[in-house]
């Protein structure tokens, strides 16, 4: 699997690379572009996605057989990063209900006190 | 592992007996095309066993209410539910001006898409499952039943409107808190079992009514009834029927919904309720077997006969019990649904932080607490592995002595007469309440005043 | 897991690579398709359920990779419980329904530059490199084998990911809380009326 035109036909892990990257870049300009603070946190989910599928296609197509037998680190990593995830939301949905009850808005241009 | 492959690479007779009568070969294409007709299908199936639901519920709440419910739209107005479809359907599609657009016509399907995904996971017979090969069958359910809540949260906050926002806001809080019971209580299940297959589930459950999960241990038996209670919550079933309280907030979610898009609501609730009903029928009462162990016996023999030549009787054999299987696993569903209405029309409605605390307060820890025991109890006392009939003789007691699991034959046989006794007790007090009570018809209210009519009317 | 479901029943596998790679490609466009209306929806409600539609598209691109567990464990937790966190999120702190915030036009176009800017550099990345192919092939998903890797090789970080979980809800709901009512504010106490005359 080296540099070539990807077989449109027979799918392989560069598809699924070519998506984890775009879901990536996708959840980059969501977080760069959003004023509103939970559309940055949406940002940050689509990238941990991104990951996701990034690791278990390596799973799948790169890393399935050891010396062991089967090898499962991919879709035990993806499980993690799934529990992580949901974790950070909570706090960060907790923070952003602080923020709302300070500044009244949920907009993050307002959070400048401590510019200037 | 190579148990469960040998028993599921026979499992799909269906599809090729079809394809073969219609002359196509099976190749991807012609399997996939069966997929989709077989998928267009269950859509039927679904409306037709909510339509039979409604009509039963109306039935079951007349009844109890001492009346009669349904009864001028056929024979004992079994066809009501076809006349409200069609009523439905002819109904004016009102949207609000307010609300969005998109987010509002995007909810009933929502709502009622993951009902309909979690059909290819139900054991309906050992053959006639749609996909015998999902081998996290049980926690696939799981996710689509979560899935649902989406659509329900996204109904009441496009409808624009308060009291849509307030039931989908309970909904959200109540399914939530529902689903940690709920897992735990199948994780206690599956623990026992050994598999989060349902077809397997179906089979390890083959040998007669001591071998149903239910009466492997006492925690699994309670897990049951913890199961039974979250399942209430999260199909939005009385007593926990806050986020549609008819009494309180006009219709809650869908108080904006009319027509066909409030049928979709009620399809995806009724099938919420056939699926947990079939959860609890597979995974703790036996799935398609009787009590007896007789369909398991006979299946073992008509799979080895069906193994050397499938052709002909045998086919016809196999498919009969897959047939005899559904029926079983229907009824069982269908009671399960019966209780569930039993109770909706029974006990009063509790307040939002009462619900949440019978779920943080008193599910959960005791769901805790059977988990950390079936883990203990599973550790002492292990349970007998295999399929009845085909790896041991599950009626031949001596044999579970000789083979060392002498103390699980034990508590199985006492949790199936514990088991048995409680529930013919309860038959009983209800066949004895109603046949003492039919002659005891109470007065509820004074007589009318146009009771004792008046000589002065004229009637008409 | 396509190849092996139309393997196992005896069906030829040349076939088996076009259904699943069909079945690759609407799940594809439909995360595709959904992670670019996240990006570019103004409403944030309709964001959240372009974000729903995205999970659930990576949810089935994980039954392709044989993954299915780990597609169950997304639906239930991201689905059905994170997302559900970022509804309860938008709707406890947005004042209208149809609130929008519009981004300066220069800091758009500088996000999509860099953005595009990276995605080419990934995508010529991706094709430069040769991977290394050892596929896993089963005949049916182990879960077993998953349970036993989870409590067997990766027991430490499980035990870990518990605790974490623990602080976190702690932390969680204390700073959800907010200043409770018979708090006394840190400010500087008023003056009583009777105070004032004298002061």
């Amino acid at each position: 699997m080296n540099f070539g035109p990807m077989i449109l036909s027979q799918v392989g892990l560069q598809h699924y690379l070519v998506l984890a990257a775009f879901m990536f870049v996708c959840g980059l300009m969501s977080i760069l572009t959003k004023r509103n603070a939970i559309g940055i946190l949406m940002g940050v989910e689509l990238i941990l996605n991104a990951a996701n599928v990034n690791v278990v296609a390596f799973n799948r197509f790169s890393h399935g057989i050891g010396a062991g037998g089967l090898r499962l680190d991919g879709q035990v990593f993806a499980i993690f990063v799934i529990v992580l995830a949901a974790a950070e939301a909570a706090v960060a949905l907790a923070i952003f209900l602080n923020f709302y009850n300070n500044f009244s808005t949920i907009d993050v241009e307002r959070a400048k006190n401590l510019r200037g | 592992m190579l148990m469960v492959s040998s028993l599921l690479a026979a499992t799909s007779i269906v599809e090729p007996l079809i394809l073969e009568q219609l002359g196509l070969e099976r190749n991807a294409l012609w399997v996939t095309a069966y997929m989709v007709v077989l998928a267009a299908m269950f859509l039927g199936v679904i409306s037709l066993i909510a339509m039979f639901c409604i009509w039963w519920e109306r039935k079951v709440a007349g009844h109890m209410q001492a009346r009669i419910g349904p009864n001028r739209v056929g024979p004992i107005g079994i066809l009501q539910s076809l006349a409200d479809g069609m009523k439905l359907l002819l109904k004016e599609d009102l949207t609000p001006g307010v609300a969005d657009h998109f987010l509002y016509r995007l909810a009933p399907y929502l709502a009622f898409a993951p009902v309909f995904a979690a059909f290819i996971a139900l054991p309906f017979g050992p053959n006639l499952t749609v996909e015998p090969r999902l081998n996290v069958g049980v926690f696939w359910i799981l996710a689509m039943l979560s899935v649902e809540v989406m659509g329900v949260i996204l109904a009441g906050w496009a409808s624009n409107n308060k009291w849509a926002i307030y039931g989908a806001m309970r909904e959200a809080c109540q399914m939530v808190s529902y689903e940690i019971p709920l897992g735990i209580s199948i994780i206690v299940g599956v623990m026992t079992a050994g598999t989060l297959n349902m077809v397997m589930l179906g089979h390890i459950q083959g040998g007669g009514i001591h071998t149903w999960l239910i009466y492997r241990n006492p925690f699994v038996f309670l897990a049951f009834f913890v199961f039974f209670v979250a399942s209430l919550a999260s199909n939005k079933r009385a007593p926990f029927d806050l986020p549609e309280s008819e009494s309180e907030l006009v219709a809650g979610f869908h108080t904006e919904y009319s027509g066909l898009r409030w049928s979709f609501f009620f399809f995806a609730e009724y099938g919420a309720m056939f699926i947990v009903g079939g959860i609890q029928a597979a995974l703790f009462l036996g799935g398609w077997h009787d009590p007896f162990g007789l369909l398991g016996w006979w299946y073992q023999k008509a799979l080895a006969n069906y193994t050397i030549d499938p052709t002909g009787m045998n086919v016809a054999s196999l498919l009969l019990l897959n047939v005899i299987g559904v029926g079983i696993f229907v009824t069982k569903a269908l009671g399960i649904i019966f209780v569930q209405m039993w109770l909706r029309w029974t006990l009063p409605r509790p307040r939002i932080d009462q619900v949440l605390y019978a779920c943080v307060k008193v599910l959960l820890p005791m769901a805790c607490v059977l988990l950390l025991g079936a883990a203990v109890w599973q550790w002492l006392i292990p349970e007998r592995p295999g399929i009845p009939w085909k790896d041991y003789q599950p009626w031949d007691l001596a044999d579970w002595f000789r083979a060392g699991y002498g103390a699980a034959g034990v508590t199985q046989l006492v949790l199936t007469l514990v088991g048995i006794g409680m529930f013919s007790a309860v038959v009983g007090w209800v066949m004895y309440a109603a046949a003492t009570g039919r002659n005891n018809k109470q007065r509820l209210t004074e007589p009318a005043p146009l009771d004792r009519v008046p000589d002065n009317l004229v009637k008409a | 897991m396509m190849g092996a479901i139309l393997g196992q029943g005896g069906v030829e596998l040349t076939d088996a690579g076009t259904v699943s790679a069909v079945l690759f490609y609407v799940f594809a466009l439909l995360t595709g398709g959904a992670a670019l209306a996240v990006v570019f929806s103004r409403n944030i409600v309709r964001t959240a359920v372009a974000l729903l539609f995205t999970l659930a598209g990576v949810a089935g691109l994980y039954f392709l990779l044989s993954a299915e567990f780990l597609a169950a464990v997304q639906l239930v937790v991201y689905a059905g419980g994170t997302l559900i966190l970022i509804v309860f999120g938008v709707m406890l702190t947005s004042k209208s329904q149809f609130a929008r915030f519009e981004p300066k036009l220069g800091e758009v176009i500088v996000a999509m530059s860099v953005g595009v800017i990276l995605l080419f550099a990934l995508i010529l990345g991706i094709f430069h490199t040769t991977f290394a192919s050892n596929a896993l092939s089963l005949d049916e998903y182990p879960v077993a084998k998953l349970g036993q890797v989870l409590l067997g090789d990766y027991l430490v970080p499980f035990e870990l990911i518990s605790v974490l979980l623990l602080v976190v809800m702690i932390g969680a709901a204390y700073l959800a809380k907010g200043r409770r009512r018979d708090e006394p504010r840190t400010e500087k106490p008023t003056l009583s009326r009777a105070a004032r005359q004298w002061s």
